[in-house]
């Protein structure tokens, strides 16, 4: 911690609440939402805090997501500081427009509330809507808590808007399991926000007075140099989401890294989770630390841009890494994390077996247990040769 | 364009494919796309530029004498070809 600071005070509020406020205190001038399932509280406090005047934003109701994210580049290309919030069915309706906005490098943040992908119709949390989301083009960051959600909310301006990033951002929070609950968590106060993140300049936006075209085509002669700009552009976004991150760090005391580790010191042995899930795999490593086990746990926070670096230096040391998804890529390698993070690994000259687990499938529960059931399974598949690409784990009739 | 597309880097492209300056589509001759154009027969046109009104892509020009022609935007879809009064217009393949 740089320096000592003030406890701030903490309150009790359903994670999608804070995530508003952190919206109102990031002063978002525009969003845009489609209100009904799958959708979360978090924009309809925002309607009611825009309709109450306590933030002075443009509350467009639009009757699909698929418009709500198109009102959200129009306003982002209008010079707006812009917003939406979406889940499940809802991102996969987006698709299309989702490339749209990071291509034109439009500064949007989004909260995803994981939840699952019909059929079978489920309500519940994994993360088979982003997953299957991934190549979208934007930053893409995964909170575990409340006070996360929170904070990564208000950053997540901070970055996008960067002038040297323009993407949009994803924060990713587990459906129900985050934006349901009620969490204790510290607010950041108005004044500090403000320094923090200051008003949005656009670069180029929508203005008759100097006009532009926006979305033009591009003949084949020039597509693929403009894939290579936002591809650089995401890569680069790298460094500057750690610089903010450490400046919020220095200003709350709460700091975040691209990969979190956790009593990972000495692990031969460590577990690579994302979200929610980390908070439950943090009981189980401490339990089986206490039982004598040189087990770890890594969080992977930034999942666009992926971490190379950071996860490399993070494994080093190790013998297995066991990488739990909560997607499925039927017919493929299994979990999508798993396969990222086993190719990442690759090259290294010593590097550790990897093993891949797919747990909390549509809200099927996880608990310490599930982690410690998993190890025993990894050394008995490691003992006789991994008989599968991937485990299913806990599906009944294996 | 400060560079034909062909030479330019992707370092060079604004950020997000946003073209600052207008005109950037005369540049493009659209022209080279086609497999067939438009010949008239001059003995034969009244200079109704009915042609020249329904093409969609600008791709016909008027010339100083009355008639018309075609210029470097004309994909050669025949249109005009189906639209001429009088039809004194004959869509060639682009190969004769």
């Amino acid at each position: 911690m740089a320096k000592p600071r003030a406890q701030a005070k903490r309150v009790g509020m359903e994670v999608s609440i804070a995530v508003s406020h952190a919206v109102r205190l990031a002063r978002a001038e525009g969003i845009a939402a489609y209100p009904i399932t799958p959708q979360t509280h978090i924009v309809e406090y925002l309607s009611s805090l825009v309709a109450n005047g306590e933030l002075e934003a443009e509350f467009m109701n639009v009757e699909s997501e698929h418009s709500a994210i198109s009102a959200c580049i129009g306003m982002s290309a209008a010079g707006a500081r812009t917003y939406t919030a979406t889940s499940s069915q809802g991102l996969a309706l987006m698709h299309e427009i989702l490339f749209i906005a990071s291509a034109m490098r439009f500064p949007i943040v989004m909260t995803v509330a994981n939840r699952a992908l019909s059929a079978p119709l489920s309500i519940w949390n994994d993360h088979s809507d982003i997953m299957a989301a991934r190549d979208i083009g934007w930053i893409q960051v995964f909170v575990e808590n409340g006070q996360e959600a929170f904070d990564h909310s208000i950053m997540a301006f901070r970055i996008a808007e960067h002038p040297q990033v323009l993407l949009p951002i994803v924060v990713n929070l587990d459906g129900f399991i985050l934006s349901h609950v009620v969490e204790a968590l510290e607010f950041v106060d108005r004044e500090t926000v403000d320094k923090f993140l200051p008003p949005y300049k656009p670069r180029h936006r929508l203005d008759p007075r100097r006009p532009v075209t926006m979305g033009a085509f591009a003949m084949p002669e020039i597509y693929t140099e403009v894939k290579m700009a936002h591809q650089v552009a995401l890569s680069e976004a790298y460094e500057r989401i750690l610089a903010i991150w450490q400046e919020w760090g220095e200003l709350t005391g709460r700091y975040y890294r691209p990969v979190e580790h956790y009593r990972t010191e000495g692990a031969k042995v460590l577990f690579l989770t994302m979200g929610s899930l980390s908070e439950v795999a943090e009981v189980a490593v401490d339990d089986l630390r206490e039982a004598g086990e040189e087990v770890g746990l890594l969080k992977l926070r930034l999942w666009r841009p992926f971490p190379f670096a950071a996860l490399r230096e993070a494994v080093d040391g190790a013998e297995l890494v066991i990488v739990c998804d909560r997607a499925l890529s039927p017919g493929g390698p299994g979990g999508p994390v798993h396969s990222e993070v086993r190719s990442a690994l690759y090259p290294l000259a010593q590097r550790p077996q990897t093993l891949g687990y797919i747990i909390g499938l549509g809200g099927r529960d996880v608990s310490p247990a599930t982690f410690k059931e998993i190890l025993v399974s990894a050394r008995q598949e490691l003992q006789k040769g991994p008989s599968q690409e991937f485990y299913l784990f806990g599906v009944r009739g294996a | 364009m400060t560079k034909p597309l062909e030479q330019t880097t992707w370092q060079e492209i604004e950020i997000g494919g946003i073209l600052t300056k207008p005109g950037s589509a005369r540049e493009y001759d659209v022209g080279t796309w086609r497999s067939q154009h438009p010949v008239w027969t001059k003995s034969r046109c009244i200079k109704c530029g009915v042609c020249w009104t329904t093409c969609p892509e600008g791709g016909i020009s008027e010339q100083p004498d009355g008639y018309f022609d075609m210029n470097n935007y004309c994909k050669g879809c025949g249109i005009c070809a189906k639209e001429c009064v009088t039809g004194c217009i004959t869509m060639v393949p682009e190969e004769e």
